[in-house]
């Protein structure tokens, strides 16, 4: 295969970013848009050719047999740090890398084409700066499809913090709004904090493997490391036998560095991916414009944490008690976070909490996923879940959008009844919402129902657990889908015309991406995306015991949402009195906001940071005004020195080389 | 007597060369040709300073000449180089001063002593014979004492000189005492054999302190060390720019070098015994003094005195390292020193030729009137401070570097001392920046003014030095290579 298509997927977003960045604002915004939609067209036709070629080709440096390989389009020395050690830019091809592009791409397009009628106005008057809009859109999927393409966990970094950079911007599109700007600097300072972690974790990796590629991390295989770490001084050829034998098994605190490094790199993944506690940005972050919650906050960025760990499985295999943690935050995660979008108002927050408890979903899978059983399920199905949920929460987001911009409010209170005025968006969030709920054929009961059987393989109390969220899922999601388009009816308000369907740009991706949707479910996954790339069968992993109880699940959520929420009445707000407690406790998300504001105000704050902020103010400071003063004074007292009278200046000189050699002469002495 | 040995002396020749065409044309050449005199010595010497730098000349090994009285080394000729640089500039830097009225009829005799003076430090850094060395020294030294009085017609200038000539002839009977008593002591005055003298039969601890007391007192006048610095500030301020740059920088410069020699080849030997503390105890007064006078002087040529006081003291600090480290941090030291600090005097010389003021309060607002101006200067100071990314910091780091390799818990003392210093003169040279920067305009503020072609393309020089550098990695490579480390 041609580099070439791989150097075009990035260079193409790059150049957008650039030319509409730059020379934006000197073209129409319509232009504009059409630029930056066609740009990542073009980007989308090379990924799904690349994707298309890397999966049915059969050319030998993609398949070995059965055996998927991992290929290296091309791989640039960047830094050299010494001999063995090289930070590279390049473009890594496997099927997962593979999968990320159609996602990013898909998503990234119809979030571009869904933009052009989002941003704009109902009397046709664009957004103000359009086009930098569209430029931070090309730079995140810049970053993005450079963080899934990486060779290498530096290079990856490198994009990671680009993703979230380009997060930040987005976020923070409408500056002028305090409560955004307060969104986007959230949303950074808390991933930057999970990055600290992910970027320790690196540096622990690449001192003790000496490598920071990820073929020569994982491709050797759990006995291969586990080889590799115990290897004998006497057979170190290379430095980076070296660096293992001078810590054979090293241990710290407790774990081995492995494990802490694995750990600290998926704290690096639960801040992107918003696993609790530091899951406190997402919902702040939806005060960017929808599109961008939909491309960024649903689809693509939040999952790069799953994409992590999926990227390092190996490595976690060799650590259980990693993967376990893994599980354990992606259980509570997801329960919490269900629990939670079950009393929201705001639609995109509902999303929002949706959202994460659908990468918990993910994460649980991956942390469940063992080889002994069905051969790695669970990483096939977070992968899966990982597709699926791209597709269809997009469309929920995108849907939600359209709901948004007709109605110009976020409250489901403000909307009700909208199922006569708005067909189009009305059919498409309801599959999206029978997708997550997991409702068989939708595209969400199949990835949904592998996770559920993978933690069944794991233990019984994960899968009762997940089931129950899974249940929970089902009930919020058509909570929400029954107060936005049911309810009561519709009340026009005087002057305002009715609501109605969005223009073609906007339905246009709603239309496609629940077809997508619909069938996506029957793609054979484990043909394409396992977790050491040999295909299997995938019928016959598919536990249909599971599958119906988790189907009966699903309708059991439904059918208890549709009996309270159907029509009006009174039960909602009878259920919150029973409850007052538990109910205040999800709307406040369980505090942590505030947990979070105290920690960083009054513990941080006043416990650390004013002693400090004390401690350079006057010892620091008073220090150097003490020299300062001492330094003023000095130079008042010795200004007698220079009288200028030469008759004095030969006896100083005189009298100093006379002491400087007496001096001298009796020290000696 | 082997006439061959003269061609040890290639770069000795060449300048005399030089100087002999500057001469002849001074004296035989008609008036219109006359007249052209300070860009005629700028080219020559342009000219060969480029021809200095071709590799051809160099000698792959150290080469003596007159029974060891002379020696030359490819250190010794970049060292020669970098003093040619510096020259260079100053010789520009010259050209709208020497054509003012009042100095147009003698200023050939200006370039001429400039080139006699240079000749002498040449002599000075390739000395391995105390009697050449005073020779070198007294040329180097008498013929500035004209210079510095060059603007006779000011008073200022007139008592420069008088107390130039004084302290130097003091600090020459002071030095040639020391070196009666060195002789007295070893019988010679070959520095090789001074050092197997003490080498070899030891020697008395309490003349020999003496005498090197002395030595170093001697030399403490060229480079201006506490408390052999008195002259320097009113000197410096007296001089017409032009000298005192030249007194600041190239004087300073090439005495520096002569020094770290005469320390190490012919004392080195007992360097622990006898003058290791003495430098200690010099350096950290030289440093210190010379900042606390720095930081009240309103008056920029002196402040400047001050300054290269200070900056002496950090120069000196090469010495202490020993001899092929630390004469690769001292060249480069002086190389940067050099740009830095003749940009500085570039800048002050050329608003004092064009308005004459000279006070800092003259400067506030500068950067409203004269932004280019402004920002050579501030380069400078960032530079003469040490801040990064240009090349005063880099100069610091590598001497500080070089200081500390010797590891005794004295060095990282001393070297701690000379960081504090730092800051404090951060401070002083940060006052300047402010009052171009920061400061309003006001009635004194020097107006916007035309500097001349030659004035502007030594400023140019400096800038591209203070910044490139501060880059260019390679040079001190190359400068640790030609000194053998």
């Amino acid at each position: 295969m041609e580099p070439l298509f791989p150097i075009l997927i990035l260079a193409i977003p790059l150049f957008m970013f650039l030319f509409l960045g730059l020379l934006g604002k000197y073209m129409s915004h319509k232009w504009a848009g059409i630029l930056g939609t066609a740009g990542m067209g073009v980007t989308l036709i090379l990924a799904y050719c690349t994707a298309f070629t890397y999966f049915f080709s059969g050319s030998p440096e993609f398949i070995d047999g059965t055996q998927r390989l991992q290929y290296v389009a091309f791989n640039v020395d960047w830094l050299q740090l010494y001999d063995q050690l090289v930070i590279r830019i390049g473009f890594l091809l496997d099927p997962i890398s593979a999968m990320m592009l159609v996602v990013i791409t898909t998503i990234s397009f119809m979030v571009h084409l869904y933009s052009n009628g989002y941003m704009r106005d109902h009397h046709g008057v664009w957004e103000k700066g359009f086009q930098r809009f569209y430029a931070f859109l090309s730079l995140f999927s810049f970053s993005m499809l450079g963080l899934v393409v990486a060779t290498n966990i530096f290079q990856m970094y490198i994009f990671w913090e680009l993703v979230g950079a380009s997060s930040y911007l987005l976020i923070g599109f409408y500056y002028t709004k305090p409560s955004a700007v307060s969104a986007s600097k959230k949303a950074f300072i808390v991933t930057r904090f999970a990055d600290l972690g992910f970027l320790i974790g690196i540096l622990i990796l690449s001192y003790y493997t000496g490598t920071f590629n990820f073929t020569d991390l994982t491709s050797v295989g759990v006995e291969g490391m586990t080889d590799v770490f115990k290897v004998d001084l006497s057979t170190a050829e290379s430095i980076k036998d070296l660096k293992f034998t001078a810590s054979a098994a090293p241990m710290f605190m407790g774990a081995s560095v492995l494990t802490w490094a694995l750990v600290l790199i998926f704290m690096g993944g639960m801040g992107k991916s918003a696993m609790m506690p530091l899951h406190i940005w997402l919902p702040d972050a939806m005060e960017g414009p929808t599109p961008v919650s939909a491309l960024i906050h649903a689809a693509t960025m939040v999952v790069a944490g799953v994409f992590l760990v999926a990227r390092l499985f190996p490595l976690y295999l060799m650590e259980p008690t990693s993967l376990t943690i893994v599980t354990v935050v992606g259980a509570i995660t997801a329960f919490y976070a269900a629990m939670v979008a079950c009393v929201q108002v705001d639609i995109k927050r509902v999303l929002a909490f949706s959202t994460i408890s659908q990468i918990a979903f993910m994460m649980v899978s991956l942390g469940v996923a063992s080889p002994d059983f069905h051969e790695g399920l669970g990483y096939m199905a977070s992968m899966f879940h990982l597709f699926t949920h791209a597709m269809f929460k997009a469309l929920l987001f995108l849907g939600a959008g359209a709901l948004i911009h007709a109605i110009g409010s976020n409250d489901y209170t403000d909307m009700h009844g909208l199922r006569k005025y708005m067909p189009v968006t009305h059919i498409t969030f309801l599959i999206g919402c029978l997708a997550i709920a997991g409702i068989i054929p939708f595209s969400g009961f199949f990835s949904k129902d592998e996770i559920l059987s993978s933690c069944l393989g794991n233990s019984t109390i994960t899968y009762l657990w997940m089931s129950m969220v899974a249940g929970l899922t089902a009930f919020y999601m058509f909570r929400l889908y029954y107060l936005i388009f049911w309810w009561k009816e519709h009340k026009v308000h005087e002057g305002h015309h009715a609501p109605h369907d969005q223009p073609w740009t906007m339905t246009l991706p709603l239309v496609i991406l629940a077809a997508v949707s619909c069938v996506a479910g029957f793609i054979p996954f484990g043909d394409f995306v396992t977790w050491n790339g040999e295909a299997y069968d995938f019928m016959a992993h598919f536990d249909w015991n599971v599958a119906t109880v988790s189907l009966c699940i699903a309708v059991l959520g439904i059918g208890l949402a549709t009996i309270m929420y159907r029509k009006e009445n009174p039960w909602p707000q009878r259920m919150r009195q029973l409850l007052p407690g538990l109910w205040r406790w999800c709307y406040h998300r369980f505090y942590f906001d505030e947990l979070y504001m105290f920690i960083t105000h009054k513990i941080i704050f006043g416990c650390v940071s004013r002693p400090i902020a004390w401690f350079d103010r006057h010892i620091i400071d008073g220090t150097m005004d003490g020299m300062a003063y001492v330094t003023n004074k000095a130079a008042y007292a010795i200004r007698g020195l220079q009288s200028g009278k030469v008759q004095l200046y030969v006896w100083v000189y005189l009298i100093g080389a006379l002491l400087l050699g007496v001096i001298t002469a009796v020290c000696l002495i | 007597m082997d006439y061959s040995q003269f061609l040890a002396m290639k770069q000795e020749i060449c300048l005399l060369v030089v100087f002999l065409l500057v001469f002849l044309n001074d004296i035989f050449m008609p008036k219109r040709v006359q007249a052209k005199i300070g860009v005629i010595t700028c080219v020559l010497f342009g000219v060969y300073t480029l021809l200095c730098f071709f590799p051809q000349l160099m000698p792959d090994d150290a080469e003596s000449a007159f029974s060891g009285m002379y020696e030359t080394s490819p250190a010794i000729i970049a060292i020669k180089n970098i003093l040619n640089v510096g020259v260079f500039i100053v010789l520009i830097q010259s050209l709208r001063w020497s054509s003012t009225d009042a100095q147009v009829i003698r200023r050939g005799e200006f370039y001429e002593l400039l080139l006699l003076t240079l000749f002498g430090m040449y002599l000075m850094i390739s000395a391995r014979h105390f009697l050449l060395f005073i020779i070198g020294l007294e040329t180097a030294s008498l013929p500035l004492a004209a210079m510095v009085a060059f603007d006779k017609n000011r008073y200022e200038s007139r008592e420069a000189a008088v107390k130039y000539i004084l302290t130097a002839v003091f600090s020459s009977a002071i030095f040639l005492m020391g070196i009666s008593y060195v002789y007295a002591l070893t019988g010679t005055l070959y520095f090789d054999q001074i050092a197997d003298v003490f080498n070899y039969y030891g020697t008395d601890a309490i003349l020999l302190s003496i005498a090197l007391a002395f030595v170093i007192a001697g030399m403490g006048f060229k480079l201006s060390l506490v408390p052999f610095h008195l002259w320097t500030a009113d000197v410096y301020q007296g001089a017409p720019t032009p000298v005192t740059s030249y007194l600041s920088v190239i004087s300073k410069g090439s005495a520096a070098f002569a020094f770290l020699v005469i320390l190490w080849q012919a004392f080195g030997t007992v360097y622990s015994q006898a003058w290791e503390w003495m430098l200690y105890a010099l350096i950290i007064l030289t440093i210190t003094v010379g900042n606390l006078f720095a930081i009240r002087q309103h008056n920029l040529k002196r402040f400047l005195a001050f300054s290269s006081v200070s900056q002496a003291g950090y120069i000196m600090l090469g010495i202490v390292s020993g001899e092929a480290m630390g004469l690769a941090a001292l060249m480069y030291y002086v190389l940067v020193y050099i740009f830095s600090n003749l940009a500085a005097f570039g800048v002050v010389g050329a608003i004092e030729n064009a308005t004459g003021k000279v006070s800092r309060d003259d400067y506030n607002g500068l950067y409203h009137t004269n932004p280019r101006l402004a920002f050579t200067m501030m380069l400078a100071m960032f530079s003469l401070a040490g801040i990064p990314p240009f090349a005063g910091f880099f100069s610091k780091f590598f001497i500080f570097t070089s200081a500390i390799s010797a590891g005794s818990v004295a060095l990282y003392v001393l070297v701690f001392i000379a960081l504090i210093n730092t800051i404090i003169s951060l401070y002083y040279y940060l006052l300047v920046v402010k009052a171009m920067f920061i400061k309003p305009v006001d009635d004194n503020t020097v107006p916007l003014m035309q500097s001349s072609c030659s004035e502007r393309v030594a400023l140019w020089i400096c800038v591209a030095g203070i910044i490139g550098l501060g880059i260019v990695s390679p040079v001190y490579d190359w400068l640790l290579q030609i000194c053998g480390c």
